[in-house]
């Protein structure tokens, strides 16, 4: 009986322990062991390395997405426009980008090969909550790209809301376009104009 | 430090007058029904950009994926190298200019280590041996010096420019240029390898910029902008991420010059077009430190 009760609380123990780490686990640590586990699973994948957009997706779905705060990437891609979205527009504008992104990202990774990926030390106080995580891509012959992920801490962990390839941000480089989108057609007008993209993308991909 | 950069500020908006003077000018000249600010010239740019998009497809990128398949990988490599190296004077040369003189000290090292020790530049192994290749134009060193960089600008043949760039873009083709050969086929070979070499690193891009915009010619232009700044700089200016759900926005980082954080906030409360709205010379401001 004695025994019984200390197994279960030592389960009950076990499963807060392991919830506690995935939520506090360091950005540092979270961006090194989910980059180095999709490329691990990308250079064993010979059909991604021909860019199979439809395996690699799967890929991202599965690992990498959890880990990004796409409503947050969504409102700095949109910038001011974004206030005067209903919350019915904020959501359907937030799935239609977060499409694009990952098809984006998905293509990206379709290119890896057997650069190297340098880890910058990370420099950031215990009571942060917006990280810079710094990497670098090496390359023969030329200077290295830097990839830097931006983290924000929530109550489900650090989440990645922008990433920085050599000096530029993905995210918010779309923001002159979208305004321009929005000041054409309204905030519907941009939806449309992403979703239309969406579904040319993926009628293509069907067909191949 | 703040007095410092209020007045590096100030000494950058006379500098700042001629190139600024210069594109006001081509604004007038061309007249176009321009809706973007940070580019008056969008109209002639985004023929031109077509243009550059046809003459690539239907030339330099077929050339290029021969090159891929005919080619076993470490020549890809060796070739390139040997580019790298031979650019790395120049390199070094702007680095002075710009009063970066480890920086250019370590170009010259690493020109003679890879030119000898290297087998003439074929091998990098001065990036083996802790000298960073670095890169660095004239453009750059203008950019340095306090020279706005103007209107966006598309070059025929060689794309994505800005006023300055284009200005200084001269000054790069004939430095590279020292080392090519008298014999004239010889110096068009090697021209020819040069410009296909370069496509080549940039196979399979295409696909992901074609699939992730919905505007490629704007995407470009923006991605070209803010790389730009960020390579006069030498690293990118301190970013603000504004929350648009009402909260008032923080600076990233500790200890970051007062004076840049203001200035990225002004531009960003432009908002819309973001860095694009303040237009090309005023946002070289973000960078300063």
């Amino acid at each position: 009986m004695l025994m019984r009760r200390l197994l279960m609380l030592f389960c009950a123990w076990l499963a807060l322990a392991a919830s506690a780490s995935a939520q506090t686990m360091a950005p540092d640590v979270l961006v090194r062991d989910v980059t180095n586990e999709v490329l691990a699973i990308v250079r064993a994948d010979k059909a991604i390395q021909a860019g199979d957009t439809r395996r690699v997706i799967e890929l991202v779905d599965a690992k990498v997405l959890p880990h990004f705060d796409f409503r947050r990437m969504t409102m700095l891609a949109v910038g001011r426009d974004w206030r005067d979205a209903t919350p019915a527009q904020q959501s359907r504008l937030t799935e239609a980008f977060r499409t694009l992104l990952v098809r984006t990202y998905a293509n990206a990774l379709t290119q890896y090969r057997d650069q190297v990926i340098d880890f910058k030390p990370a420099r950031f106080a215990e009571t942060d909550t917006r990280v810079q995580i710094r990497t670098e891509v090496k390359q023969s012959g030329a200077q290295p790209i830097g990839i830097d992920y931006m983290l924000e801490k929530s109550d489900k962990g650090w989440k990645v809301f922008d990433v920085v390839v050599a000096g530029v941000s993905l995210v918010t480089n779309y923001r002159s376009n979208f305004s321009q989108e929005i000041r054409a057609g309204g905030v519907d007008g941009l939806i449309r104009s992403i979703e239309t993209k969406n579904r040319s993308l993926e009628a293509e991909q069907t067909r191949r | 430090m703040k007095n410092f950069a209020a007045r590096l500020t100030s000494v950058r908006m006379g500098v700042r007058a001629a190139p600024l003077l210069a594109s006001a000018l081509l604004l007038a000249g061309c007249a176009t029904t321009a809706r973007n600010p940070a580019d008056p010239l969008e109209g002639y740019n985004r023929a031109m950009f077509s243009f550059n998009e046809q003459v690539d497809k239907v030339v330099v990128k077929p050339v290029a994926e021969v090159y891929d398949a005919v080619l076993p990988e470490p020549l890809h490599i060796a070739i390139g190298n040997v580019f790298g190296n031979l650019a790395d004077p120049w390199i070094g040369v702007n680095n002075l200019l710009q009063g970066k003189v480890a920086d250019a000290l370590s170009d010259m090292m690493r020109f003679l280590v890879n030119s000898t020790f290297g087998f003439l530049g074929v091998l990098d192994v001065a990036s083996e041996a802790g000298l960073p290749k670095h890169d660095e134009d004239f453009g750059q060193t203008l950019g340095r010096w306090g020279v706005g960089e103007g209107a966006y600008f598309v070059l025929p043949f060689f794309g994505p420019r800005t006023i300055r760039d284009a200005a200084a873009f001269p000054a790069d083709l004939a430095a590279n240029s020292a080392w090519d050969a008298g014999h004239i086929p010889t110096r068009n070979t090697v021209t020819a390898v040069r410009i296909t070499h370069q496509r080549w690193r940039l196979l399979g891009t295409e696909k992901t910029v074609d699939e992730g915009t919905l505007d490629k010619y704007a995407y470009v232009r923006d991605f070209y902008l803010e790389q730009r700044r960020y390579k006069v700089f030498d690293g990118a200016p301190p970013r603000v991420y504004e929350d648009f759900n009402g909260a008032s926005a923080t600076p990233l980082g500790k200890g970051v010059d007062v004076a840049a954080t203001t200035a990225v906030e002004n531009l960003e409360l432009l908002g819309g077009g973001g860095l694009m709205l303040a237009y090309g010379p005023a946002a070289d401001e973000s960078g300063s430190r």
